[in-house]
Formats: structure tokens, sequence, C-alpha cells
């Protein structure tokens, strides 16, 4: 049993292996993405501290503004980036025409999503760390009140349903070798739209309100601003990471099955061959 | 014609969990079919006469196995790749598929490898059925195709330790086979660790055959594997795989347009046209089959007539009639 499950590992960690050597080898690539999201997220936050100007009021507590345009960048930025990397898991393998040598693999696929969403966490997290970093170097912020365990576990919380989401995207380039991978942002504009990323979710019309309630970046968010911004929700951490936890609970293990009945379907059709 | 050699099987256990008798043949595939739905016509050019059909001859039917009709989806054509396909393959033995192309040999690879599904028929790899036993399947088995597929970013050490960390290898024990077997093939120690982009075709294909041995399968499926190597490679690749049928009782199926490689290599070969096996026997046995007035006929030849493709002569150009054909 111990040999099988150090089998395993090895299976899952040669995902990550393999991932990172790709941001080693494309470190050039990795570079340009950090400097434009640099830009990204001080253009975002720029707005906060310009606020008082924009509109002619002086009263505008723009530190907390910036604050929190910034945590709205940053989580966007982390939860974007993990569902990228899990989405576009065979995306890469179709480009690189390495799909049907890692399917006849004997890998089992939570081992496989084991190892991309891992990798994902790791290096989206040390990424978004980075941007977070030189963006607060601009701006005279004050976290000393700040809750950052706290964050840091919505964060996690959050990552793991976002992990299934992921999964469930990852069909979309299994099924349609040729326009998948393009389709997978549609998902991702719905939930930059309704979860509240730069303004609050109250703003949004009714309807937009409810579907809100189904994205787990809401959660994340709110959560979010509540430990990094005392006194903005009277809330516990708790009833933010609760749903995130039972949304990671229902979408890991239904984006797994998804993707197995999506792979057997290939394996039928003959859909594998093709390369997007 | 299967070198049996005079050691004991070795691979009675390959895992705790996954013991095979040394009796079971390595492959059997017995009546498989597989079809696909391709794009047809659009539906204003099927409206016009049908082209070829000019004597109002039916469209040929799709049957399945049992007589059953079989209809393709809207707006497609059903293809069968591989017609009511079956042999057998014995451990330890090279086999050989030989077909034109767009004849179904990689699609019977692809069914070999987990990678296709039956429509109708079976596949056992030393007893294991290819769909219902498919993880315990994959352990068993490795493919090398036409196409190098690496990422090309990476270099070989990377690819390879990749391939190999998937059937479960630790990373220093498979670097240091992944060495010996590059070695064994050729490949020079500076291209260990450049990105594969930067290497040729063939060299390439020299490290999708060490990612193919490194896990040192027990039944190898090779899809053109010397397709792209110079002639001083092929010679080291085939040596290569004799050794692992000799040295490490593997059992090799083949396919290949060099029909010396065939011929040199193979134990028995099956010819393959349209999906379907039209001969399968010894070389040997194969060429003997088409032996005229003491004509000692080549593999190639074996092939051309097999698979109703003549070679063109200097005469066929010169009396070439197609009016005489057409009034046919």
């Amino acid at each position: 049993m111990l040999k099988g499950m150090q089998i395993e590992a090895r299976q899952s960690y040669a995902f990550m292996a393999r991932n990172f050597n790709l941001v080693k080898r494309y470190w050039g690539w990795e570079v340009v993405w950090l400097a434009y999201s640099i830009a990204n997220a001080l253009s975002v936050t720029f707005i906060g501290a310009g606020a008082g100007e924009i509109t002619g009021q002086d009263n505008i507590n723009t530190d907390f503004l910036i604050t929190y345009l910034l945590i709205g960048t940053l989580v966007w930025h982390f939860l974007s980036g993990t569902f990228n990397v899990i989405s576009e898991m065979i995306a890469w393998e179709r480009w690189e025409g390495t799909i049907e040598y890692t399917l006849m693999a004997p890998v089992r696929r939570y081992n496989q999503i084991f190892g991309q969403a891992a990798f994902a966490v790791v290096y989206i997290l040390l990424f978004t760390a980075t941007i977070g970093l030189v963006v607060s170097s601009f701006f005279d912020l004050d976290l000393s009140e700040a809750d950052l365990l706290g964050a840091l576990v919505i964060l996690l919380a959050g990552s793991l349903s976002f992990v299934g989401i992921g999964v469930v995207a990852s069909i979309l380039p299994l099924l349609y070798p040729e326009r998948g991978a393009q389709m997978t942002n549609i998902v991702q504009a719905v939930f930059l739209l309704v979860s509240g990323v730069y303004y609050p979710v109250s703003v949004l019309p009714d309807w937009l309100q409810t579907i809100s309630k189904l994205s787990p970046a809401t959660y994340v968010l709110a959560g979010m601003r509540a430990a990094l911004l005392p006194g903005t929700s009277d809330q516990s951490l708790w009833s933010y990471v609760a749903p995130l936890l039972l949304m990671g609970v229902v979408m890991l293990p239904l984006g797994i099955h998804l993707f197995q009945r999506a792979e057997r379907y290939t394996k039928r059709t003959g859909k594998l061959k093709r390369n997007g | 014609m299967v070198n049996e050699g005079n050691r004991e099987p070795q691979y009675k256990r390959v895992t705790k969990e996954l013991q095979i008798s040394p009796d079971e043949p390595a492959l059997v595939v017995s009546h498989v079919y597989k079809r696909f739905n391709v794009a047809s016509d659009p539906w204003w050019r099927r409206l016009l006469p049908a082209r070829g059909a000019q004597n109002g001859a039916p469209e040929p039917e799709n049957v399945n196995g049992n007589g059953k009709s079989l209809k393709a989806r809207r707006g497609k054509e059903l293809v069968t790749a591989v017609n009511d396909v079956s042999f057998t393959v014995q451990r330890r033995e090279i086999f050989g598929v030989l077909g034109p192309n767009g004849s179904g040999k990689s699609t019977l690879i692809r069914l070999l490898s987990t990678l296709l599904v039956p429509d109708e028929g079976e596949i056992k790899v030393f007893g294991l059925d290819v769909v219902k036993d498919e993880m315990m399947v994959k352990r068993l088995i490795n493919r090398v195709s036409v196409e190098a597929a690496f990422f090309k970013k990476l270099s070989p050490q990377e690819n390879l330790l990749y391939g190999a960390r998937l059937y479960g290898l630790a990373g220093k024990e498979a670097d240091r086979k992944a060495r010996v077997i590059l070695k064994r093939l050729g490949l020079k120690e500076s291209s260990y660790s450049a990105p594969m982009e930067d290497m040729s075709r063939g060299m390439q294909q020299k490290v999708a055959i060490a990612r193919a041995f490194l896990t040192q399968p027990i039944l190898l499926l090779l899809d053109e594997p010397t397709t792209g190597l110079d002639p001083r490679s092929k010679l080291e690749v085939q040596a290569v795989i004799n050794e692992l049928r000799d040295d490490h009782d593997a059992t090799i199926l083949i396919t290949t347009h060099d029909m010396n490689e065939a011929d040199a290599l193979c134990d028995r070969i099956a010819i393959i046209d349209d999906g379907k096996i039209v001969a399968l026997d010894t070389p040997e046995n194969l060429k003997k089959s088409i032996r005229r007035n003491g004509h000692e006929p080549t593999l190639e030849e074996v092939f051309m007539t097999l698979t109703g493709k003549e070679l063109i002569e200097k005469d066929d150009i010169e009396g070439y009639q197609p009016e005489k054909i057409l009034a046919d």
C-alpha cells in the first residue's frame, strides 16, 4: 500500500515538476507577464488614489479605497490564475501534441489534477505575493489590524472550489480541440462580472446579484476584505469559509467525474488525436 | 518463429496486484471494429447527382459485425477504420503491421494503447481487457508514435523524467537509465539538457524511443518508430528493439513503411488494407505466397500485390489509355 502511495505521489509530482520546468524555460515570458500584472494592478489601485480628484470631493477615504481595489485585483489575479492553470491543463497538452502520451500513462485523473492544482496554488500564490509587495510599496497602507492568517485561510478555501470549476472548464479543450481553450474565457468573464472584484456586489442588478451567490469568488473577496479591512463586516470568517468549503467539496469530485466522462467520450469518438 | 530463448519468463509478476501467466498470449485482438463519423459533403452538394455512382449502384452500407445497419451522425459520413480485425501475438514475438497510408494501422495502435475504445470486439493484453482493465493494461504497455510528442522547450532530461514519473519511476533511477539508453541510441551527452526544439527530427525520435524503453513495457507498440531516421540510426533502433525482446522479455508490435526493416525485425507480419487484414504470416511464407516462375519476390512486392497497388512500370505509363478505362 505504501509503495502504491509512493507511486501515486511521484505521478502527481511529475506534473508539478514539469510545470516548474516549463516556467523555468519560459522565464522571459514570465518576467513580461509579471511586469504586465504589476502595471495592471497599479492602474486599478491608482483609481483609488485619484478618487478625490475624479469626484471633486475631499472627504473620500482614499487609503481605504486603495486597499479595497488592491485586494480585488490581487484576489482576482490569484483565483483567475489558478483557474487558468487548471482549465488549460488539456489545452497545453494539445498545443504541445503530448495529450495522447499523458492520457496513455497509468495515471489516475485525480493524481494528475492534484499535481496540476498543487503547482497552480504554489506558483500563483508566489506570483500574486510579488505583485502585492511591489504595488504596496507605491502606497502607505496600514495593515496593522489585518487578519493575515484568516485571509490566507479564505484564499486557500476559495482555491479548492476554483480548482473544481477549472477541472470542469478543462473539459472544453478536451471536447472541442479547435476552440475549447477560448471557451474557458467566457467562464472567467462571468466570474469577473458577478463576484464583486472591483465594486460591491450590491451595485449589480438583482438578477446578477442572484448569480453572484453561486460564485465562490464572491465569498473569497468578501471574506478577504473582512479580514484585511477590519470594521467592514460584522460576520465571522467562518461564514465565508463554510460556503467555500461546501462548493469545493461539491465541485471537485463533480469536476473529476465529468472529466472522466468526457475523456471516455473522446476515446469513443477519436477526438484525442487532433491538435488544436 | 517466435524467439523463445533459453531463459525462464521474467514477468510472471509485474506488480504486487498484477499476476500474469507466462502461457498467456501477449495480445489477442478478436473481431475488432472502429468507426468514425467524419465530415461529409455539405447538404447542397448531396442534392447533386452522386459522383462515382454512374451505374445507379447504391452507396456501400455500413453494417456492424452482426449485420445490423449503422447510421452516421447528421451531416457526417461513417468510415470504418478498423474492420473485423483479429490476430494473436505470442509473448516475445516481434509482430509487424504493414499497410498503405490510411489503412487503419495507427487506429489499431491507438485501440491497443487505450487511446480509443473499440466499437465492437475485444482486445486483451496478457489476458487483461483494454476497456475493463484499462489502468492495468496501461502499466504493461508503452507506445512510440510517428510524431515525437514532447514539450519542445524542455530538454530530453526533463521530458524523460516527466514520462518516467508518470509510470511511477523515481527521478534518480530514471535519470540513470535514460542516460544509458540515450547513449546506446547514439545521442550525445551534451544534448541531454538542451531544449528539444534545438534537436533534429531524428534525434527527437530517438528520445521518444528512449522514453518508451525507459518504462520497460512488456508490450511495446511502435508506430513507424524509425520514420525520419538516417540508415545508421535505424539500425541502432532495430538493435535496441531486438535487445528489448531478448533481454527484457518484451513483446513488440511495430508498424512501418520500411519493408527491409519489417523483413529484418518481424517474426510475423499482418498486411492491412482498408481496415482489414488481407494477409498474416511469416515474412518467408508471405514471399512464398506470391512466388512465380522462380522469381524470388521481395516483401515490397508482397505488399504491393496484397494491397492491390502494384508498382507502376514504365510500360504502364506508355500504354495508359484513359478512354479504354472509362469504356470498361
